[in-house]
């Protein structure tokens, strides 16, 4: 058959199929049902349009007319082969399902990046308690003066700094630096996982030496409360990003049955969970932080009940939530 | 072979074929969505001045959304092209020509910020652009995504009155096909670029003369069975 007489015998069930696509793409969903491609015909009219694209590939028909066709089935395909997702359900299932399992499936991760960073944090308030002027060694007087600032027992924002007022201001930057700190500590872990051992350790260590020094100068009254509700978002975000990070750099090192590359992508996608969820604590931890923790008005019996029970919602979440029967 | 045609197998068993996209409209997609959020950025950072911290806070905020989920916004939801990406005709869809879901588009965009490196120049990101194969920096390697262009030929109008004329040797497949192809194109192509094309058969296949390009057409026409 001539390809005028292809094109001549077809091009309209083309057309047809083509406006219809528009249509959809378009989201003009009344006009896709005046359409005279009846819903129940649009998979063989795809078929049918794969197939001529076939022919006019077999029979050398001009490179236009392929060229067309083949873009005509890669909207279809595209169409009919899309995953129909909406944000909501999908964020939904995410949250109640795929990070919990995620966390618990790479429990011995998260296990090592929890030891890394507590470790040095716990040891260090315990060492400055006896040791006052270890602080020195670890920050400049200058840093250390800033922080004193801070938390001092009648500041009225705690953990602000001077000058700064509002909630708001602070929500964005904690916001930003602690996703960054998050994600910094993930893709440090493609150095074979170096970087977020490092990273790790220096956080566990800086947040302890600087705990250990507010208490041990007598501001841990203003200090502790601030810091208990917001820690168990933050610090939890902190080793799961770090688990996260393991876990790439782990890829690395036991690559198994695969290439070194595609080990890590393997490792990336599996991965990719819990630094997501890791970045939505974050951002629960900034609200906590920015409008919450800071408040010098509520007494610190309150936070710290409040505080309790975030700990428990946080470790009840990643320890019972999403599971299914046999996990 | 140097081709930017990809192949993809279908269900359908028929195999589709799409064009990658390299650094150079991409970069220039980028430009036009970064013209886009300076944009808006400065028109916020007017309204939000008046609102002190608070605004500030704000203006963070959006600027955050705006590095991260413009991107995934239209690439989720606008059939993966943002403005910029449709003004240079380029399109992100899954390796396998589906389009990209949530989890592809986040993972894309939340690497770019390693892409991005050093600085703001994208460095990381062209050099594994002019790496692979398939011009994947590495936001597209870890998500399995690709940018392709998404131009779409016009059907191909019949506007010339040339007798169709059969060619006057017997041709093989592949010279048939290279005469399809010069009929298809020379809507295309300037008046001199056809002589240029047709002299190269004349004398032998069409006349040594000024009409050749005409003749050849007419070949092409009668080769393609348009009357």
């Amino acid at each position: 058959m001539k390809q005028e007489a292809f094109e001549s015998k077809y091009k309209t069930a083309w057309c047809i199929f083509e406006d219809w696509l528009e249509d959809q793409e378009r989201r003009k969903k009344l006009a896709a049902l005046n359409s005279k491609l009846r819903p129940s015909d649009i998979a063989k009219r795809y078929r049918d349009i794969c197939h001529h694209l076939s022919l006019s590939r077999a029979r050398h028909y001009s490179p236009i007319l392929q060229q067309r066709l083949n873009q005509l089935a890669l909207r279809g395909h595209k169409f009919l082969y899309k995953s129909k997702g909406s944000f909501l359900r999908d964020s939904g299932r995410f949250f109640a399902f795929t990070f919990p399992n995620a966390v618990r499936r790479y429990w011995k991760f998260f296990a090592v990046s929890s030891v890394l960073f507590y470790l040095p944090l716990i040891a260090l308030i315990i060492a400055v308690q006896y040791q006052p002027t270890l602080v020195y060694s670890i920050l400049d007087p200058e840093l250390a003066s800033r922080y004193e600032s801070m938390y001092e027992p009648d500041v009225e924002h705690v953990g602000y700094e001077r000058g700064s007022e509002s909630d708001f201001l602070m929500f964005g930057t904690y916001v930003y630096n602690n996703i960054s700190i998050g994600f910094r500590t993930f893709a440090s872990g493609v150095i074979y996982g170096v970087g977020t051992i490092f990273v790790l350790l220096f956080n566990g260590t800086f947040i302890g030496v600087i705990a250990g020094h507010l208490t041990q100068i007598g501001y841990g009254s203003t200090f502790w409360p601030f810091v208990s509700g917001h820690g168990s978002f933050e610090l939890t975000a902190i080793t799961i990003a770090g688990a996260a990070g393991l876990v790439l750099g782990y890829s690395l090192w036991a690559p198994g049955p695969r290439s070194r590359i595609a080990s890590l992508k393997h490792a990336a996608n599996e991965a990719f969970p819990l630094i997501l969820g890791a970045a939505s604590m974050f951002l629960i931890a900034a609200v906590i932080e920015a409008f919450w923790s800071s408040s010098s008005t509520i007494s610190a019996q309150v936070k710290y009940t409040v505080a309790g029970f975030l700990w428990l919602f946080v470790a009840g979440y990643f320890l019972i939530l999403g599971k299914t029967r046999g996990s | 072979m140097l081709d930017t045609r990809r192949k993809i197998e279908t269900p359908e068993g028929v195999e589709l074929m799409l064009r990658v996209a390299g650094p150079v409209p991409r970069a220039a997609a980028w430009l036009i969505d970064s013209a886009i959020h300076a944009g808006i950025l400065i028109i916020a950072a007017f309204i939000l001045l008046r609102f002190g911290d608070f605004g500030k806070g704000l203006y963070l905020v959006l600027m955050f959304l705006l590095l991260w989920g413009y991107f995934v916004f239209f690439e989720v939801y606008r059939h993966g092209a943002t403005p910029g990406k449709r003004a240079m005709k380029l399109r992100v869809v899954n390796r396998n020509g589906t389009p990209v879901g949530w989890t592809a588009s986040m993972i894309r965009n939340l690497l770019r910020a390693v892409d991005l490196q050093p600085g703001f120049f994208y460095g990381f990101g062209l050099t594994s652009m002019l790496l692979n194969r398939d011009f994947q920096r590495l936001g597209d390697i870890a998500a399995g995504t690709v940018v392709v262009f998404d131009d779409v030929p016009a059907w191909k109008t019949e506007k010339s009155n040339i007798e169709a004329t059969p060619p006057a040797l017997a041709l093989d497949l592949d010279a048939q096909r290279a005469i399809l192809a010069y009929g298809d194109r020379v809507d295309q192509i300037s008046k001199e670029r056809a002589e240029e094309l047709a002299a190269i058969v004349s004398g032998y296949l069409v006349a040594d003369d000024k009409s050749a390009s005409k003749q050849l057409i007419g070949n092409a026409k009668w080769l393609a069975g348009r009357t």
